[in-house]
């Protein structure tokens, strides 16, 4: 998806825009370059410094600048939570906050590389917060061409399939009609689920939904939801996720469904780590995981 | 009225603390915002808990009504103990301390980008430099050569728990604003021809830093103490101070 932000924000710049700026924390290398040439004097490395990198973006924002500001996600929303809080969302002020690598999507690299709460924060940094959270690289340009406001865009790997034709970028869609239940999946974990179910009958599969977004629920998805099996799967932990936020949504209207399951992320089960997958495949969070819940049911 | 007094009344009427800290700049505030500042200027009181000095400099400039004072700290006020956007001058709401620097660099770079001729202050606490954000901000306002910003630090020598030298004793301010490419120059803050000279001086391709020595609690019984961080202020120190207090 980073390349697609690339491509997105090139052709912005392309566009004679000259309100973008971007801001990076010492990040980007073989990525961002030919974006840095097309912005010129809006193209600023912050260093190491992502506290001063959030509160200059609200500074920048505050004159008008359209200001993005990417780095590893943890190093933006844990690491400059306070900055975020009182000088971006509380100001309600145009600064998208990118961080890459969603879920377990920096692998290897550690549990101090993964945005594993990401969401909860943001969704507790104020109402004037939005999530996104793409579940395909194409989402990305449809959101940066069309956002305002406090933004986080929780940027990870596309693996839907590639002959898979996307719906064009909302909040809540529907990716594949089914007969067996519910699937709602969070951000870009749609393409895992695409891969465990596309080339299922209909009638052997879920319906699944693709959510990008903390908003309310469609009417399509309650009415599928109503008195059906529900299945949640999300790359976040469940304090204050995606599972969390549906529940409370769907309590509130007085739905419910038949059955509900939540697959989140459950940290470092045995304290060991690895890729992506690996991480993925102990939560549940794998399309071979979800296959074989499918056959189990 | 002048912004002593009305300083004075304000911590009188709502029995609140902090007033140490807004004494210590006062003085600093109403040179800045009645001679220094243009009308394109910004300013961000980063130190925000010193913020009845400014709420009385707006009041003595006509930016505040009496009416809207009356008002701080008691409920349903928009005039709480710390700076909330939405106020004359105000361009963010400030509090936890080490913010400041960093939007002020927002600000002066987003400027020098539209060539706007604006200058960017910002008022700190000494202590509130132990807080890393300050030095990042540092870091960039010296790397990107934002001549166009002032960091004003009101060095009153204490903080929450005792004073600066005790609490964070590794840290000499003076020595290490000196290691950075900065415009530094000190003065007294209780003196208002220091106070302009150094403000004064800017550099166009550094980052001007005026460290300005001053008391906390000036004046008050319990001046230069810790407790003058935190106690109202005393009746009899009112009726002394509001009778002599100058401009």
């Amino acid at each position: 998806m980073r390349k697609a932000l690339n491509a997105a924000l090139l052709q912005k710049a392309a566009q004679k825009d000259d309100r973008s700026w971007f801001l990076t924390g010492d990040l980007g290398f073989m990525a961002f370059e030919e974006l840095e040439k097309a912005l010129g004097k809006r193209f600023t490395n912050c260093g190491i410094a992502e506290q001063n990198m959030i509160s200059l973006g609200a500074g920048l924002a505050h004159e008008g600048f359209q200001v993005y500001a990417y780095s590893i996600a943890p190093f933006i929303y844990a690491r400059a939570f306070e900055q975020i809080r009182n000088d971006v969302a509380a100001h309600g002020l145009n600064v998208c906050l990118i961080g890459n690598g969603a879920g377990y999507g920096y692998g290897v690299q550690g549990p101090t590389h993964h945005s594993l709460e990401d969401c909860a924060l943001m969704r507790s940094a104020g109402d004037r917060m939005r999530i996104c959270a793409p579940a395909f690289a194409q989402d990305v340009q449809e959101i940066i061409n069309d956002w305002q406001g406090p933004t986080w865009l929780r940027l990870g790997l596309d693996s839907a399939p590639k002959n898979f034709a996307r719906p064009s970028y909302r909040p809540w869609r529907k990716l594949l009609a089914g007969e067996k239940g519910v699937w709602a999946v969070f951000g870009n974990l749609a393409g895992e689920a695409l891969q465990a179910l596309s080339n299922l009958p209909e009638g052997e599969r879920p319906e699944l939904w693709a959510v990008c977004e903390f908003s309310e629920p469609p009417g399509d998805f309650l009415e599928a939801a109503k008195a059906n099996a529900l299945t949640i799967f999300e790359e976040h932990v469940a304090p204050g996720g995606f599972g969390e936020y549906l529940s409370l949504a769907l309590l509130h209207i007085n739905l419910h469904p038949k059955l509900f399951k939540h697959f989140h992320a459950l940290g470092y089960p045995g304290s060991k780590f690895g890729s992506q997958n690996y991480h993925r495949s102990q939560c549940g969070l794998t399309h071979a995981a979800m296959r074989r819940l499918l056959e189990k049911a | 009225m002048n912004a002593k007094k009305t300083l004075l009344k304000i911590h009188k009427n709502s029995g609140t603390g902090h007033l140490g800290s807004a004494l210590s700049c006062l003085d600093i505030l109403r040179v800045l915002l009645s001679q220094i500042m243009g009308p394109d200027d910004y300013f961000i009181l980063s130190k925000g808990h010193a913020v009845t000095a400014l709420y009385a400099v707006l009041n003595s400039l006509g930016r505040l009504s009496d009416a809207d004072l009356s008002t701080f700290a008691k409920d349903g006020t928009t005039f709480p103990m710390h700076p909330h956007v939405g106020t004359p001058s105000v361009l963010f709401s400030t509090g936890s301390l080490g913010h400041g620097p960093s939007l002020a660099n927002g600000l002066a770079l987003a400027s020098r980008q539209k060539k706007a001729p604006r200058r960017v202050y910002c008022l700190c606490g000494d202590g509130e430099w132990q807080e890393g954000s300050c030095w990042e901000a540092l870091i960039f306002a010296a790397s990107h050569k934002l001549g166009n910003i002032t960091f004003l630090i009101d060095s009153n020598g204490w903080q929450g728990l005792g004073t600066v030298g005790n609490v964070a004793s590794g840290l000499e301010l003076e020595k290490a604003f000196r290691a950075f490419p900065c415009l530094l120059t000190t003065a007294d803050g209780h003196d208002d021809l220091e106070i302009t000279s150094a403000l004064g001086q800017n550099a166009p391709d550094m980052p001007a830093v005026t460290i300005f020595r001053t008391i906390k609690g000036k004046d008050l019984s319990f001046a230069d103490t810790l407790a003058s961080h935190y106690l109202p202020l005393p009746p009899e120190d009112y009726n002394r101070l509001a009778g002599t207090a100058d401009a």
